[in-house]
């Protein structure tokens, strides 16, 4: 495969450490983070960047918990009925 | 890959309507109890989410399965918030995952340790094999994203300025 130096840094039973690393490197390039200056290089961690995607994920559950506290505090007030829906509709897109 | 302007739109339709239908208390509760407002929401998110990828993904498939089980009861396991889940987990989950959350750093740096977090996060994760799992995290931080822009556009347009 690809010339790589780190051969069994963990030495358990895995699919193959280059692929994992490859396909993680894939999706650390699909989520536009903050270390922009880290996807050129190859010596990222995998697990640090699969913590990385964990602990977004986790962010973004929490947000969107919150926007939903917010939005439940919000819709008390006010009525989301068919005309307000195609404003907004049209603000979102 | 997808349009993810297509997929926005999609996702705003159906959470708006989902709004809609819980403002004016018309929620269907197939469940015993009823849920608290933002609760409600929270879960409308994510169903309207899942609705909206369809069945192309495996997790958004996993979502629509725990939704239909009724699975609209808070079974929170604390490390992800993950409001859609399995009833059983409720409360021995929340102590368990707790501890859990507390040796996170100490869960190992190590491939492995990751892997199984992934799979915890990622509905569906479970079962599947590795390299599925990192498309379907891919996707499904994507579209998460989606809905955190929308819920928080919706937001901002009610805020009173």
């Amino acid at each position: 495969m690809s010339g790589g130096s780190r051969s069994s840094r963990e030495g358990s039973s895995r699919i193959s450490d280059d692929q994992i690393v490859e396909l993680v490197s894939k999706l650390r390039q699909l989520l536009p983070e903050i270390r922009q200056g880290r996807q050129l290089s190859n010596k990222v961690s995998a697990s640090k960047v699969l913590q990385e995607t964990c602990n977004y994920i986790r962010n973004l559950h929490q947000e969107v918990d919150d926007l939903s506290e917010r939005l439940s505090q919000l819709l008390q007030s006010t009525d989301p009925d068919s005309p307000q829906a195609s404003i907004i509709r049209s603000l979102i897109m | 890959m997808t349009n993810p302007g297509g997929l926005r739109s999609s996702f705003a339709r159906i959470f708006l309507r989902s709004l809609s239908r819980i403002n004016s208390g018309r929620v269907s509760s197939s469940r015993g109890r009823t849920l608290p407002k933002h609760r409600s929401i929270s879960i409308a998110a994510y169903a309207s989410m899942a609705s909206a990828v369809g069945t192309r993904r495996a997790w958004s498939r996993e979502v629509l399965r725990r939704i239909r089980r009724g699975g609209a009861r808070r079974a929170s396991r604390r490390t992800s918030e993950f409001p859609v889940g399995r009833k059983g987990r409720k409360e021995p989950g929340n102590g368990k995952k707790l501890k859990k959350e507390a040796g996170d750093g100490n869960e190992g740096s190590s491939i492995q340790g990751m892997r199984k977090k992934l799979r915890r996060l990622v509905p569906g994760g479970e079962g599947m094999e590795f390299h599925r799992l990192l498309a379907e995290t891919a996707h499904y931080i994507k579209c998460l994203k989606t809905q955190v822009g929308v819920m928080r556009s919706i937001a901002d347009y009610y805020t009173p300025v």
